[in-house]
């Protein structure tokens, strides 16, 4: 067969197809592909949904770069809202009022595009912790997890670029902390911080120019090109998989291949996330930079917080004792360091040294498809639990003000109780975490005996009668 | 006026009329052949008429001038399409195609004859290669100061060497304290527990040595350390307004108090809530700061305005290596 011309869509594939193969030779690499395996799990769907979120993420960005204004050039706002009139502000600020009030469809792409960049890190976040404790960074897939905890490094930095470029109070309250801690690095702070901002806070005007092409070429190219290894990865390993029958092994993969199975449904989630996105852009407001006002150095306004993903580190600067070190005159570390800089240093440093930590101690040189359950690890998962209580707890006492303010607790007390906590806590859920995994494993050999016995039982009765 | 009906009929028809796929032949098919299910393709037909629906709404939406809430309804349009879109697709993948669970090797781990290959090119690749260590080091020099010269040109971003500005204050002996406006403040205009922003005459506002707060405290709830005596003009202190923390504005003041819970005034940094006591030189209560604040000297004048005795006591801004190697200096 093959050469007689079927008429209809099976037609047309076949000539398209056709085609394609006689001037690439991509027949059967494009067949491999149709026939890619997706292991089913829900939890495999966290990084495709983070992938959308960029999608839209560069769409939305794409609209808004057409109207933004990268200046912090001073000029007085006489547009249409009334409560800025007459107000000295920067030309990046009137620009995104301008996006959010006057631009038809600017405000839902504007908060589309906010909602986005939560959700995207949310997403990686979620994913992360998914392949840390289903082991799912073991060999050979160390590189795949070490690209992906740069994606993570990289989205965080994309993400207060963005609202950085917004210049109004709360995006200038956040480059001013952002300042401080570049300025925090030992040796090298304040040289480093006068050469990204063309001068001391709040820098010179090529500041602005440089965040924009970041945020807007520089840094998504980056995380192209960062997606792309991660995907290829993936790919050229395959999937891992839970064991959820008999047939699972380290050798082989069951799944729904990529086409027709996968294909209908991945795009279901992608549609899913736009309009999930897209609902939130419209109905739920995020970030109303017309009632912030205008940044100025010598302004700031209580109760402010940053996006989530920036909520762990404005609780380390917070809660950590008001300790520079100073040898000799020479201010050696900075406080903003021991917050801004060493806490996501260690956080990351875990992350990124885990797979060869557990590698060494273990012993556990072999290749892995298959996923750990949490409790067939109970020592990583205790440690990951702990990890994440260290890092959840601090991100709590970043909101400690807020605590305040709703519940009348004082401030004080709180950041004394986290200066604590942080330390014991971890511990005691660590501890938990580990005696529940045993009990787990245990629980399933009682059931598997029991299963058993009542088999032999059974079989026992059966030949006895 | 058949015109309706016409529709209707051909409606109907689309939905009722079906037509099964031509057999292939009579090869094995690769894909599964499943069982029929109109139901759900009548139901995916909906969802899609609806998606279409939605997405002229958000046209519409879009269209339309000065319509009430146009943000919000665009957004839900938009929203819903997509979201049955997605139940549309989704229905396709769970219920109109059959969901194969097929199994595949991984790939082998390793090709060891292929590894052994590639050292073994590379490694013959240099039989005319006498001074291996010779070309190695000078390939590494020409490599280092290659990269070096593109480098450098980085240092045009912005003043690396330069540390003069970071102890440059724009006040000095003389220069009145203005407020936002450039309006000159008066002694007798602060007020004990009220709190006021005040800049160097002239000078640049954004500048971060220039805002200053002011307060009012009882001369006789001060005690400033010796090395800033004389700096209160009758009770009135100025502090730098920029934390010595991060570099936020201080713009918090906690007073009047409500005993016994806050022991005494303080100046508050909303960002960290760096704490400094504002009777004792603006030394550090509670919170993250490394330093003090950083206090101007001030007098009231003949005519009662306020005016800078001179810069600060030390460096403003955040910590930074050298910021207690020298002091503050006037422009």
């Amino acid at each position: 067969m093959g050469r007689e011309d079927a008429k209809g869509a099976a037609g047309v594939i076949r000539k398209l197809v056709r085609f394609l193969d006689q001037r690439s030779g991509t027949a059967p690499l494009l067949r491999k592909t149709l026939r890619y395996l997706f292991p089913d799990h829900w939890s495999f769907l966290l990084g495709e949904v983070a992938l959308y979120a960029f999608v839209v993420l560069v769409a939305t960005g794409t609209y808004l770069a057409l109207f933004y204004t990268d200046s912090t050039h001073q000029v007085v706002y006489h547009g249409p809202y009334a409560p800025l009139r007459g107000q000295e502000m920067s030309q990046a600020y009137r620009s995104v009022v301008y996006i959010s009030t006057t631009v038809k469809a600017g405000l839902l792409i504007r908060q589309t595009h906010h909602w986005a960049a939560d959700v995207f890190i949310a997403a990686i976040v979620l994913h992360v912790l998914r392949i840390f404790f289903t082991g799912a960074y073991r060999k050979p897939r160390e590189v795949t997890y070490w690209i992906g905890l740069s994606i993570l490094v990289v989205a965080l930095l994309e993400g207060y670029i963005g609202y950085s470029l917004v210049d109004d109070l709360l995006s200038g309250m956040g480059l001013a902390i952002g300042y401080g801690v570049a300025l925090s690095i030992p040796f090298v702070g304040a040289n480093l911080a006068t050469l990204i901002w063309d001068g001391p806070f709040p820098g010179a005007q090529p500041f602005f120019g440089r965040m924009y092409i970041a945020h807007v070429f520089l840094i998504p190219a980056l995380l192209a090109v960062l997606l792309t290894a991660h995907l290829g990865l993936v790919a050229l390993n395959h999937h891992t998989q839970f064991k959820s029958t008999r047939r699972e092994t380290d050798r082989k993969l069951v799944g729904v291949p990529l086409f027709p199975g996968q294909a209908p449904r991945s795009l279901g989630l992608f549609m899913a996330v736009c309009g999930v996105l897209f609902l939130l852009g419209g109905l739920a407001q995020i970030n109303p930079i017309w009632l912030w006002g205008p940044y100025h150095t010598y302004s700031s306004t209580n109760g402010a917080q940053p996006d989530w993903y920036l909520g762990w580190l404005i609780g380390a600067l917070r809660i950590m004792p008001g300790w520079d070190l100073v040898v000799d005159g020479y201010t050696l570390v900075p406080n903003p360091f021991w917050g801004g800089v060493l806490f996501p240093g260690i956080v990351f440093g875990f992350l990124a040294s885990w797979p060869l930590v557990e590698r060494r101690v273990t012993g556990d040189f072999g290749y892995h498809n298959v996923l750990d359950r949490p409790r067939d690890a109970p020592w990583r998962t205790a440690i990951g639990m702990g990890m994440l209580t260290w890092v959840v707890l601090i991100f709590f006492a970043g909101a400690a003000d807020r605590v305040d303010v709703f519940f009348d607790i004082s401030y004080t007390a709180q950041i004394w109780f986290y200066r604590g906590a942080i330390w014991i806590f971890p511990a005691i859920v660590g501890g938990i975490a580990y005696r529940v995994c045993i009990e787990l494993q245990r629980g399933e050999v009682i059931e598997r005996d029991r299963k058993q016995a009542e088999q032999e039982a059974a079989v026992a009765a059966a030949g006895s009668r | 006026m058949a015109r309706p009906r016409d529709i209707v009929v051909a409606a109907a028809l689309l939905a009722v009329g079906r037509r099964r796929p031509k057999l292939q032949g009579d090869r094995e098919p690769i894909v599964p052949r499943g069982r029929e299910q109109p139901r759900t393709e009548l139901a995916v037909v909906a969802l899609l008429l609806a998606t279409g629906l939605f997405a002229a709404a958000f046209i519409a939406f879009y269209a339309l001038d000065r319509l009430p809430n146009q943000t919000q309804l665009m957004g839900g349009a938009l929203g819903l399409a997509f979201l049955c879109l997605a139940a549309a697709l989704i229905l396709v993948g769970k219920q109109l195609i059959v969901t194969e669970e097929i199994e595949e090797d991984y790939p082998v781990p390793e090709h060891e004859t292929e590894q052994e290959t590639i050292a073994q090119i590379v490694a013959d690749s240099g039989s005319r290669i006498t001074r291996k260590r010779l070309l190695k080091a000078s390939f590494g020099v020409a490599g280092a100061a290659l990269g070096t010269a593109l480098v450098v040109p980085a240092a045009s971003l912005g003043p690396v060497i330069d540390m003069n500005p970071f102890y440059a204050t724009t006040w000095r002996r003389g220069r009145r304290l203005v407020d936002e406006n450039g309006r000159p403040w008066r002694a007798s205009d602060i007020e004990p527990d009220d709190f006021y922003t005040a800049f160097p005459e002239g000078a640049d506002k954004e500048n971060v040595s220039s805002p200053v707060v002011l307060v009012r405290l009882p001369v006789s709830e001060l005690h400033l350390p010796a090395e800033n005596a004389g700096y209160d003009a009758d009770g009135i202190v100025a502090y730098s307004k920029i934390c010595t923390h991060a570099g936020c504005a201080i713009s918090l003041y906690r007073t009047p108090l409500f005993q016994p819970d806050e022991p005494k005034p303080a100046l508050v940094c909303p960002c960290h809530y760096s704490t400094f006591d504002p009777a004792d030189g603006g030394t550090v209560l509670f919170g993250p700061a490394g330093r003090k604040l950083p206090m101007l000297p001030i007098t009231a004048d003949a005519s009662g305005f306020l005016r800078a005795k001179g810069t600060f006591d030390e460096a403003v801004g955040p910590s930074w290596w050298g910021v207690r190697m020298r002091k503050a200096r006037p422009a």
